[in-house]
């Protein structure tokens, strides 16, 4: 029977049963020594030589002294609940309409307020209490106002640094913005002295190992994402498969980097939701591909194959002549 | 009855307890030669068939760079030129090891490989891909500097938004580093163990199209190729 008459059933006979054909020596532990040596000479050289990059983390403290500015604007949208932390909804907290879905699928919600942050009392007032001198008079005047009061207040002096020359709280018009300004400066001298870091990172207690408060709210200011579409990490640079400097990074999420690149996905509001679930598709595609006709025929239509084996081709092809 | 008819009516081993059964099944599956072979099909003769082993060469070399790291904990490489230099190893190992699994799946993808009952073998070996993407992903979140920080803080939406955020909480360093060096390499190694074990049961798999008509199939009783 020649091969372009065989069935696949014939053909799968022949791979499924054990090669009874021509062998080669092949010594496994052997190999198993030589690419021991050869990828540890290959990886060893390369860490002497490029090595791996380490860019120092941001810390509160820093982003306070660098851009004291950004800080207070940032400060004061945390204590008036209009940050995207305050707004983004499950698991961090309730805020209505905020989940990415498809339809009425929504897996945001799924899991409920697990990590709660009310970023006004989290972010800012809890902290400032912990202050030796803490701004009693004006935490107490915040305390004491309606939640509409809270809100033009947060709302007029965010409106006011927008408006002010480089965004300078010294340089503010006058207005009433209630403890506002009073409470903002005092984190952005907690943050500048470096103790805001400590406390949020703290939450109270001696030993932690979640900085999910801090990250947050770095996240929140415009300072943090500055920095990182400097190092071409920003979701529209391929960020997730970059790393700083010139060392390679994830280069294997290239596939899932890329789908933020191109419409649809670039603008949908729900983009991350349409590429995991994309992702997910296309991963258990190319896993299930011995099941899927046509997936499992391409190897065949397009005859790479041929060239890994051309020896045995070649052979074969001798045999019958 | 002599000692030499007694051996003649030996009777075959009977497997009756669950050890048994088990040693049973993994000689008949796994017999000596196939794990340890000393040979393979002559078609077995191309570069594509030493990325397998790269990979698990470099894997060799993350697990062993990655003790190292973790006895230390998640900071000391920042202070340490010795650590830095692992942390440097565990990079690039980590970059060889995707670089070869990669060749190493796409060309087992052009070969069809999973023809001949060698599906799970396949399903495997991707299983092992996915995993490991998982783990190198805690791997970058753990390097506590600031590229760790903004992919904690980049990553999360997708997380967030799959509902699974709360409970692989990126910004979460105790978290994911109880991930990186005990879940996601326990479930690597297991992958990969399973892949290999699977690959060594049910052989390399012949040339497509290949025939019992073919040359290398006939007059084969020397079982070697001359050029041994």
């Amino acid at each position: 029977m020649s091969a372009p008459t065989m069935s696949r059933t014939d053909r799968d006979a022949l791979a499924r049963r054990p090669w009874r054909g021509h062998v080669r020596e092949y010594d496994l532990f052997k190999e198993l020594t030589v690419a021991l040596v050869v990828v540890g000479l290959v990886i060893v050289g390369l860490s002497a030589i490029v090595g791996s990059p380490d860019e120092p983390s941001v810390t509160l403290k820093s982003w306070a002294q660098a851009q004291p500015a950004d800080f207070v604007a940032t400060a004061t949208a945390e204590l008036g609940g209009t940050s995207e932390t305050a707004g983004y909804g499950p698991p961090y907290n309730t805020t209505a309409d905020a989940t990415q879905t498809i339809g009425a699928f929504d897996l945001q919600s799924f899991s409920g307020v697990q990590l709660p942050i009310d970023t006004a009392q989290d972010l800012v007032i809890t902290p400032l209490t912990t202050l030796n001198t803490p701004p009693n008079a004006a935490l107490v005047f915040l305390n004491d106002a309606a939640a509409t009061e809270k809100a033009d207040w947060t709302a007029a002096y965010t409106d006011a640094l927008t408006n002010a020359p480089d965004n300078d709280p010294a340089q503010v018009a006058a207005g009433d913005y209630g403890p506002v300004p009073v409470l903002a400066d005092s984190l952005l001298t907690m943050a500048s002295q470096g103790s805001l870091d400590g406390v949020l990172n703290a939450q109270q207690t001696f030993y932690n190992s979640d900085y999910t408060r801090t990250i947050l709210f770095l996240g929140d200011g415009a300072y943090f994402g500055d920095l990182a579409t400097a190092a071409r990490l920003t979701g529209d640079q391929w960020g997730m498969m970059n790393e700083t400097g010139n060392t390679p990074g994830q280069s294997w999420l290239w596939l899932f980097s890329f789908w933020y690149q191109i419409e649809p996905f670039a603008s949908a509001p729900n983009a991350d939701l349409l590429v995991v679930l994309l992702m997910l598709v296309l991963s258990v595609l190319l896993t299930l591909v011995p099941f899927i006709p046509g997936l499992r025929d391409i190897p065949r239509w397009i005859p790479i194959h041929r060239l890994i084996w051309r020896d045995y081709y070649k052979k074969r092809a001798a045999g019958r002549s | 009855m002599s000692i030499r008819e007694d051996r003649k009516t030996e009777p075959v081993e009977e497997y009756y307890t669950w050890t048994g059964k088990a040693r049973g099944w993994l000689l008949k599956h796994l017999p000596a030669d196939k794990l340890l072979p000393q040979d393979q099909p002559s078609y077995v003769a191309s570069w594509i068939y030493v990325f397998g082993m790269g990979a698990i060469v470099s894997l060799v070399f993350i697990v062993i760079s990655g003790v190292v790291l973790s006895l230390n904990g998640p900071a000391w490489y920042h202070v340490s030129d010795f650590g830095h230099f692992v942390n440097s190893v565990h990079l690039w190992s980590v970059e060889l090891f995707f670089i070869t699994m990669v060749v190493h799946l796409w060309g087992k993808y052009w070969m069809a490989a999973w023809r001949g009952g060698r599906t799970l073998t396949w399903i495997t070996g991707m299983a092992a891909f996915l995993v490991s993407i998982v783990a190198a992903f805690t791997g970058y979140l753990l390097q506590t500097n600031f590229d760790s920080q903004w992919i904690a803080f980049e990553g999360k939406d997708a997380l967030n938004a799959s509902g699974i955020g709360a409970w692989f909480n990126v910004a979460n360093l105790g978290q994911i580093f109880g991930f990186h060096i005990v879940l996601l390499p326990l479930a690597v190694g297991a992958v990969v163990a399973l892949h290999v074990i699977l690959v060594r049961m049910h052989g390399v798999v012949p040339p497509i199209d290949a025939a019992e008509t073919d040359a290398q199939l006939q007059g084969a009783t020397d079982q070697t190729e001359a050029t041994r």
